[in-house]
């Protein structure tokens, strides 16, 4: 009984020990964004790495969830005669919701680990102690360019992937379903209104916060080698993909609820 | 004025429940060449990122020349950095950066020097190091352990310090290119009146290289005094370190 109370109780200070750690660490971040220097190189450096490199992997699954949700949403509607929803299906599905949660959590896999993968190893190796006896503050040289990279770059790769799932759906509905071209065209764009478009690229923001804080937070409290830059990728990652789907029911909330 | 460079003053520093620094007192001179010695896991590693910043100690006082320089804002940190060189154990040079920008970096963000300026004066100080033009475009992970030392200590006085530290600077080499990077702290330190603070578990070096050896024990300096005392400390802890005895007053944790 003591036993598991020990337990317990060791788990709560953990967990509210690496909670605080965490706020004290994104005020820190978060703050330095809006204080000169800013290392305007590093943030373009930062915006390739993220965005462009990430272009495939957005593409390619916005793509086939676009016609996926072609598909099923046929299937489904076409029980009670409502295959012309199928386009309003797809354009709002892709805007409000796959886009943005879709590439977020491609890019929290492929940034995120990279970035606690980096960071982590120059935890390890000393080479962000070097930084700082070389006069430069890390949060500001590592940490505050990936932030703003991730948080401008996010939107646009999710518009862009808006565009390909909504053109998957499209392919899917005029040579798989047989739709009218023009019909699903006029479908598509009379149905989906700004706020749709607009909530995704907030999402995307937010997302993009996300990944690179919790990349970088993981990485530079990395500590025990490789084993230990090992775990906080793993830990980059999974706390990003459950912080995404958090904030996505959030802000769906704020945009939708009234 | 006071001669005196860096002095800490009743220095504590805990890990959790381990007392690593137990009320550490040291005094160095300016243009002194100061070696630390001792066993694994004895403090000598908290006792340089104490006085870099990278650590806050407990208690006590940390004086470059004759200022406190705990907690101080990061600006004015900064500006105490920027007289500070350091040589890592493992050089910790950016691998995202090639050698010459690594050696120049310093040069480049904090003097705001050009980047053609700024290269030019790299070239110049891996010159020094013994480091021709062809390495400056490679990527550390090109270079050898020997090389990447050399790097490292061109990167620690690319920016004129006027202190450096050497965090075991010859561990991990053979002893000729040991030999090799002894020679050139000499020649980057005394000759040009920097005061270093190294630490290092080897004895061929710390004589070679030091005015001033002192032995850290259990968070304290237990015995200091220049290098031909050395072997006539009249120390037991000294004495079983210096021969590299298992057997002595030392117990290492097996």
């Amino acid at each position: 009984m003591i036993k598991s109370l020990y337990l317990i109780g060791k788990i709560t200070i953990s967990f509210f020990n690496s909670l605080g750690n965490l706020i004290r660490f994104s005020t820190i971040c978060i703050s330095h964004c809006f204080r000169p220097p800013i290392y305007i190189s590093s943030i373009f450096k930062q915006m390739v790495e993220i965005g462009f490199y990430s272009l495939p992997v957005v593409g390619l699954t916005a793509i086939f969830s676009g016609m996926v949700l072609a598909l099923q949403s046929h299937t489904g509607f076409s029980r009670f005669n409502a295959e012309s929803a199928v386009a309003n299906v797809v354009v709002l599905s892709i805007t409000r919701e796959l886009g943005p949660v879709l590439a977020g959590l491609m890019v929290a896999g492929r940034v995120g680990a990279s970035m606690a993968a980096e960071i982590g190893t120059m935890r390890v190796t000393e080479q962000i102690d070097a930084l700082s006896t070389l006069s430069t503050n890390p949060y500001k040289y590592l940490i505050v360019p990936r932030i703003i990279a991730g948080v401008t770059v996010l939107p646009i790769l999710v518009i862009i992937a808006d565009i390909i799932g909504v053109f998957g759906g499209y392919i899917v509905g005029i040579f798989k379903l047989d739709f009218n071209p023009n019909v699903y065209i006029s479908n598509t764009i009379d149905f989906v209104e700004p706020l749709d478009v607009i909530s995704g690229l907030v999402k995307a923001s937010v997302f993009g916060l996300i990944i690179t804080l919790m990349g970088c937070y993981h990485g530079f409290h990395s500590k025990g080698g490789a084993q230990g830059v090992g775990i906080s990728t793993t830990n980059a990652v999974v706390s990003a993909s459950i912080l995404i789907l958090t904030a996505n029911y959030i802000i769906t909330e704020i945009f939708f609820s009234i | 004025m006071t001669n005196k460079k860096i002095e800490l003053i009743n220095i504590h520093k805990n890990f959790e429940k381990k007392e690593v620094l137990k009320g550490l007192n040291l005094e160095i001179s300016n243009g002194e060449s100061f070696v630390i010695i001792g066993g694994s896991g004895t403090g000598k590693s908290v006792l340089i990122k104490c006085i870099l910043g990278i650590m806050n100690p407990d208690k006590g006082e940390i004086l470059v020349d004759g200022s406190n320089i705990l907690n101080l804002k990061n600006s004015k940190r900064s500006l105490i950095n920027q007289k500070i060189g350091m040589l890592f154990q493992n050089a910790a040079l950016f691998d995202s950066l090639m050698v010459w920008e690594n050696v120049s970096f310093g040069l480049i963000q904090n003097n705001k020097m050009k980047r053609d300026d700024a290269k030019e004066t790299a070239l110049e100080v891996l010159k020094k190091v013994g480091l021709n033009e062809k390495v400056s475009t490679l990527y550390p992970s090109e270079l050898s352990g020997g090389m990447q030392k050399r790097v490292g200590l061109a990167r620690a006085i690319a920016n004129s310090p006027e202190i450096i530290f050497f965090d075991e600077p010859t561990t991990g080499l053979d002893p000729i290119m040991a030999d090799i990077i002894n020679n050139l702290i000499i020649e980057c330190v005394k000759d040009q009146g920097i005061t270093a603070l190294s630490i290092t578990h080897d004895m061929s070096s710390a004589r070679k290289i030091s005015d001033k050896i002192a032995m850290l024990h259990e968070g304290r300096i237990i015995w200091s005094g220049g290098p031909n005392e050395i072997d006539n400390s009249r120390n037991e802890h000294v004495d079983q370190f210096i021969n590299g005895n298992a057997n002595g007053p030392i117990k290492m944790e097996i």
